[in-house]
């Protein structure tokens, strides 16, 4: 029995992150980061999935009676994988070599300072919002 | 359609992948500086960076860097559990999770790189 929770457990993270994973390399293909300018599309991807993760773990952790998956599959799966800092530090690096430190610098503040507010925000209004 | 079929599984794999380091480094430690998600994403952050540096075909990187590694590591995390440290008072905790995330990963992206980039 607990050996197929646990495989549950796994098959739910790996659902939840395939298709996070699938919906971030299809906005890059999308819309290609040139290597220089503002990164938007990973701009986006961490803010969105940085608030979807907020309501999520609050929601579920806090509000709603324990899922033994959804969890798992909502945040660790789908917004974790939603989410990169890989990406992230990469973009940095080149946008660095292209010149653009400063660019650069302030693109990694502005989404370190919109997922802080971001995560803040949507824990308080879930927290705050119908059970 | 296959590409996208195997960026997927890759994405499945790179989040799995990253529960199962995140709980063998937690384990251990079971302290509240949450060097999991640290150990993880610093060690994508290598990993990319060296193939970045390898300079691979733009397919491989989508499979191996957007879907595999971009998965694997996670940005989301690091701001729950940064958020979450200054709700319970741990400021200072917090924000030496964002200096030691930040510059770990930028300092292994670039090794990664330069590695890559010799090899």
């Amino acid at each position: 029995m607990r050996r197929r929770r646990r495989a549950q457990l796994q098959l739910a993270i790996f659902a939840g992150g395939a298709v996070g994973a699938l919906a971030r390399a299809g906005l890059a293909r999308a819309f290609p980061w040139p290597g220089h300018g503002w990164p938007w599309v990973t701009f986006a991807v961490n803010l969105v999935g940085t608030l979807l993760l907020g309501y999520f773990v609050t929601r579920l952790q806090e509000r709603l009676p324990p899922s033994t998956f959804r969890r798992p599959m909502l945040g660790t799966g789908f917004c974790g994988a939603l989410t990169t800092f890989s990406t992230l530090q990469i973009e940095l690096i080149k946008l660095a070599r292209h010149g653009e430190v400063a660019l650069a610098a302030v693109y990694l503040l502005a989404t370190v300072a919109a997922g802080l507010v971001g995560m803040y925000l949507a824990s308080v209004l879930t927290r705050r919002g119908p059970r | 359609m296959l590409l996208w079929v195997a960026a997927a599984l890759l994405g499945g794999v790179g989040a799995l992948a990253r529960f199962h380091l995140d709980a063998f480094v937690e384990l251990p430690s079971a302290g509240e500086f949450p060097l999991g998600t640290l150990a993880v994403n610093v060690l994508g952050a290598f990993c990319l960076g060296l193939l970045t540096g390898l300079s691979l075909a733009s397919d491989t990187m989508l499979l191996d860097g957007t879907a595999l590694l971009g998965s694997f590591t996670t940005f989301s995390t690091v701001m729950l559990e940064t958020e979450r440290l200054g709700e319970e008072g741990e400021r200072r905790l917090g924000i030496l999770n964002l200096a030691v995330s930040f510059a770990g990963g930028l300092v292994a992206a670039v090794a990664g790189w330069i590695l890559g980039s010799v090899l």
